[in-house]
């Protein structure tokens, strides 16, 4: 008697936004510098230090949520939220509760089941909190506020989401909207992008909602797909067994697959949220808004019409180098250098994708330069390497991101285009095979790609393939 | 010559002049609070090498020209919840019993710009919240005009230390009166600026929205010449107001003529003891003589504004003092099992009984379910203050009111009834939950010879008017002061 | 009518301040409490319709700071004042079982 169940997620996504300088103070943000060498006393909550504003987190969370589809609050305002950790040096962190600068917005998802919008409840700004390193052996734990007081802003989700493939194509929309106005750069292996899953499960067909739980420590799209089956798993199993699922926090161990509940009773959960006295209130005027909605960059979907348009690019290609701003980025810049876009599409969509896939890693971690992948095309489009000496020399450009033509004329890479020395290789090749030779006069014309091979191992692949057959076939026949 | 006697401003000019050196100044000041400091007890530290090794350099920089101030070469006292790099800031309290800032408080930052000379470090009750100067945790400072009674709070230290001549102006802060309450006290001048004219950044906040540095010293010029120096526009507060003009000591004009002064009936009425009552109304007679037009009104909103004020107060503080937890500075538990019993041991033994009393109201009222009730209840109020206020300013240039129901009490009175404690404020919370300019002027005496003050209050920024009244009004007192002081014991 | 402070009140509030009262000091603590709140209950006489909550007096609005970094490494300075500290971090007892 299976009873069908249905799982409802909602997300509460942060993502720490790329100013220079932390929410309010001007200690940079730069990612791991020594502990504690990029506080002052306003981020470890130095007594009467006090919150300046940093312009830059508020234009970068209009610009998230305008390209999110959301109503700006005009008149927006910072609260308290009160709790005790060590992480949080002035144990209350300064956030929005009651007017969040951006509410009631959208994004519009794709996966196998087709197109769905996942509406956005709000998104505020907030201080990101310290980092506490466990010392097993002296056990205590070292406190290091290098983050805290980094900008964040928080994308709160209706719980419209239904199964783990929603979260993350939600999560990559999310992403490219935040990379595209260049208010993240949206890296969850540092943590600048983090999501915490609030889920329940439900029998089919009911409108009401179960308990749900939050599920914090997430830090990739994988650990998010497989603490959503683990959850859903979870809380299904406590149903079918007649039990209830307590409304709680858990942390997600994606090493052991299994989730544990993270508060202590020394947590109340009452933050007794209360605007700042420190901080005046934020109002956003319509030429203020105008503005940085004029600003936004192409966003994603008039990219990839753009792309299939300007550049004759299929739709899918389209979508894909747009997914990414870091892809479509580098696209535009080595079109902008002279190559022909179906062959930077190509190299990017096969071989890039190939490399990041094996290596493990998000287009965002790519480290070569259009120049370089610019470089190779060259080489490739006027013959000076071949097809398989590109593809060695272009896993050396992903890799070190080296100067491909200096490292083919280093290396001796260069295709032999020089028909005397390709003539003296064939006839060589000949006169060392003429059982081949006399296999092909006798009509079996295959063993002509084994008569190429050896020449182009004589010549350690640096010979044109082509322009080799096409004289193995004139020499034969001759 | 003791030079305690002059006024700071007189005190500058001799040294700019070079009649008198900056060494000489703060050496009298030093040495006139080890021989009053033993029984007074305004000072939590005294800093003696730095304040010499300082006077030295300011020696120098008067002599170049380069430091020409009103207030240049004087020895200041500092309220010890205003942070001074490098010289230990207590909030009077044993949770920060070994604090030392590594930065300056704006106002002490203006205070060295101008070439003043900070002698050390005044009591106050723990963490401002007081009304004696009795719940510090270095001990009761006793009132120079009578050491048996309190000198007032929270500013305590401050005033008595210039009552009693010890330095000859210092910084105070102002969340409830702890300013103009204490100066009344002690027969000083305490000016509570409106919010935002001195920079809150390094004032260890109690009440963040309430919270004012201000200036306490012996008469209303060194008062306007300590305000000049310390007001200033900061970008590292962000709810620092630029002023059109810092020209305060421009305003003492020795004229009320034309003055529209209101008197608010409910401020003089039951509560009020009669030995407060009359030099007050005295002081308003001889203004109105002097040309003010002086008229009694209805303000309103008196009886609201003491539950506001502790709600509003309570409720930051509750959150302002959440990062005292024994991690970043100050003390933290010997013994203690895990990280919420070192946060809660440090926090209970670190916190005198006040404190913990309004951390804990101020939990209360913000927590789930009740945070509308009293919270949004009182800053509701708050708006309604306000409005009452801006009614009044539209009719009068400034209000004229007792700055507290009594004289100084005796030492150990006042502590055991809190709502009773809380009373004693009622004549001065309304200002800082409005953001008002407030200022105390010595009128005369009560009947056990205890310095009766009157407060001025004025709107948002009329700083100067106030000034230019009580200036009047000195010049005023100090040439009739025997008549008033007849009349004040003759109706106690 | 003042809420009724009781002594799960006082633990609750205690858990959230973070504040460990004697038996002595929570009877206290609720007695003054109670007194304070009955106190306080005069608000409610006051009609307070339609007012909005004033939690800054002034109208001041977007006080900012250019994105510019201004500050450098002051970790020794910082620290100095810590009660316990190791390798340039703020010691703390251990923050997970």
């Amino acid at each position: 008697m299976a009873r069908e169940y249905e799982t409802v997620i909602g997300l509460e996504v942060h993502v720490e936004l790329a100013t220079k300088t932390k929410i309010f103070c001007g200690c940079s943000t730069e990612f791991g510098g020594e502990p504690n060498t990029h506080t002052c006393p306003v981020c470890t909550g130095m007594p009467g230090s006090l919150p300046v504003l940093n312009k830059q987190v508020v234009e970068y969370a209009m610009a998230v949520g305008l390209a999110a589809n959301c109503q700006i609050n005009q008149y927006c305002k910072f609260d308290r939220k009160n709790y005790f950790y060590p992480d949080n040096p002035q144990n209350y962190q300064i956030s929005q509760l009651y007017l969040p600068i951006c509410h009631d917005g959208w994004l519009e998802i794709e996966t196998g089941d087709g197109k769905k919008k996942v509406r956005i409840h709000e998104i505020h700004m907030e201080e990101d909190a310290g980092k506490l390193i466990h010392d097993e052996w002296e056990d205590c734990s070292l406190v290091d506020y290098n983050r805290s007081g980094v900008p964040l802003i928080e994308i709160v989700s209706e719980p419209d989401m239904r199964s783990a493939e929603e979260v993350i194509a939600y999560l990559e929309q999310l992403r490219m909207i935040a990379q595209y106005v260049g208010a993240s750069d949206c890296k969850l292996q540092e943590g600048s992008m983090r999501a915490d899953v609030n889920l329940s499960v439900r029998e089919k067909g009911s409108d009401t909602f179960g308990t749900r739980t939050e599920m914090k420590n997430l830090n990739s799209f994988k650990a998010i797909a497989r603490a959503i089956e683990g959850e859903q798993a979870r809380q299904i199993d406590l149903l079918e067994e007649g039990k209830a699922v307590m409304q709680e926090t858990r942390r997600w161990d994606d090493a052991r697959g299994e989730s544990y509940p993270m508060r202590s009773k020394e947590d109340a959960q009452d933050y007794r949220y209360f605007p700042d006295p420190d901080l005046p209130p934020v109002v956003i005027s319509d030429e203020w808004m105008e503005q940085i909605r004029e600003s936004l960059p192409e966003l994603q979907p008039e990219k990839q019409a753009r792309y299939e348009k300007e550049f004759s690019l299929p739709a899918y290609d389209a979508s894909i180098l747009t997914g990414t701003k870091k892809l479509a980025d580098l696209f535009e810049a080595t079109v902008a250098l002279g190559s022909k876009p179906k062959k930077v599409s190509n190299w990017l969509m096969v071989e890039t994708l190939r490399l990041l896939k094996e290596h493990g890693q998000e287009p965002e971690q790519i480290r070569f330069s259009p120049e370089h992948l610019a470089g190779l095309i060259a080489m490739t489009e006027d013959g000076s390497i071949n097809s398989t000496v590109a593809k060695e020399v272009f896993e050396k450009v992903f890799e070190e991101d080296i100067d491909p033509e200096a490292y083919v004329t280093e290396h001796g890479l260069k295709t032999v285009n020089d028909a005397g020395a390709l003539e003296e290789v064939v006839k060589k090749v000949l006169e060392s095979n003429p059982k081949v030779v006399e296999e092909y006069r006798g009509g079996k014309e295959k063993v002509l790609g084994f008569l190429v091979g050896q020449v182009m191992k004589e010549m350690k692949g640096k010979a044109n393939p082509a322009m080799a057959g096409e004289l193995l076939k004139k020499l034969i026949l001759e | 010559m003791d030079l305690m006697k002059l006024t700071a401003v007189q005190l500058s000019d001799k040294i700019k002049a070079g009649e008198l050196s900056v060494e000489e100044a703060v050496k009298a000041s030093l040495d006139a609070v080890r021989e009053k400091d033993k029984t007074i007890n305004a000072f939590i530290t005294v800093d003696e090498e730095g304040a010499l090794k300082r006077a030295a350099e300011v020696q120098k920089r008067i002599e170049s020209g380069e430091l020409s101030g009103p207030l240049a070469g004087v020895p200041v006292a500092v309220k010890d919840n205003i942070c001074t790099r490098g010289l230990k800031t207590t909030c009077a309290s044993k949770i920060l019993y070994n604090f030392v800032p590594t930065y300056d408080a704006q106002a002490v930052e203006n205070l060295e710009k101008a070439g003043m000379v900070i002698v050390g470090k005044t009591n106050m009750d723990e963490f401002a919240m007081g009304s004696t100067t009795e719940t510090s945790f270095f001990g009761v400072t006793r009132n120079p005009a009578n050491p048996e009674h309190v000198p007032g709070g929270s500013s305590g230290g401050s005033c008595a230390a210039v009552a009693a001549g010890e330095v000859l102006c210092a910084l105070g802060s102002d969340t409830g009166g702890s300013i103009r309450q204490p100066s009344s006290f002690c027969g000083v001048t305490g000016m509570k600026p409106t919010y935002g004219a001195v920079s809150r950044y390094g004032l260890i906040a109690y009440g963040s929205s309430l919270d004012q540095i201000g200036p306490v010293a012996g008469n209303v010029t060194d008062c306007a010449a300590l305000l000049q120096v310390i007001a200033s526009h900061d970008k590292k507060d962000s709810t620092s107001v630029e002023l059109e003009d810092y020209d305060f000591l421009g305003a003492l004009q020795e004229d009320v003529s034309g003055m529209k002064i209101g008197i608010p009936r409910e401020y003089f009425g039951e509560g009020l003891d009669a030995g407060v009552k009359a030099p007050i109304l005295k002081a308003a007679d001889i203004l109105a003589s002097h040309g003010a037009v002086v008229e009694e009104f209805d303000l309103g909103m008196l009886d609201y504004a003491i539950p506001a004020y502790y709600v509003i107060a309570s409720a930051e503080a509750s959150s302002n003092l959440e990062r005292f937890d024994g991690v970043k500075y100050g003390y933290r538990a010997e013994d203690y099992e895990g990280l919420h019993d070192m946060y809660k041991k440090s926090r209970s033994e670190g916190f005198g009984p006040e404190v913990k009393r309004r951390i804990m109201l101020g939990s209360f009222v913000l927590s789930s379910g009740y945070y509308d009730a009293y919270y949004l209840k009182a800053l509701r109020t708050k708006a309604l203050i306000k409005q009452a206020f801006d009614k009044a300013f539209a009719s009068y240039d400034m209000i004229l009111a007792p700055a507290a129901p009594t004289a100084a009490p005796r030492l150990g009175e006042s502590l055991s009834d809190p709502i009773q404690m809380y009373l004693g404020d009622i004549y001065t919370v309304s200002a800082n939950l409005a953001g008002l300019p407030g200022i105390t002027v010595p009128c005369g005496k009560d009947a056990k010879g205890l310095p009766v003050g009157m407060q001025l209050l004025g709107d948002c920024f009329s700083e100067k008017k106030l000034l230019r009244a009580a200036y009047t009004w000195e010049r005023l007192y100090n040439s009739d002061r025997q008549d008033v002081q007849a009349d004040g014991k003759g109706e106690a | 009518m003042a809420s009724r402070i009781t002594d799960e009140t006082i633990e609750y509030v205690g858990i959230l301040a973070k504040l460990k009262l004697s038996g002595e000091e929570k009877e206290q603590a609720r007695e003054d409490m109670q007194k304070m709140l009955n106190y306080i209950d005069k608000l409610e006489e006051l009609d307070t319709t339609g007012v909005e909550p004033m939690s800054h007096v002034f109208p001041i609005h977007n006080v900012f700071r250019e994105d510019v970094v201004t500050n450098g490494d002051d970790r020794e300075n910082l620290l100095s004042n810590a009660p316990e500290q190791r390798d340039g971090q703020y010691q703390v007892p251990k923050t997970v079982e």
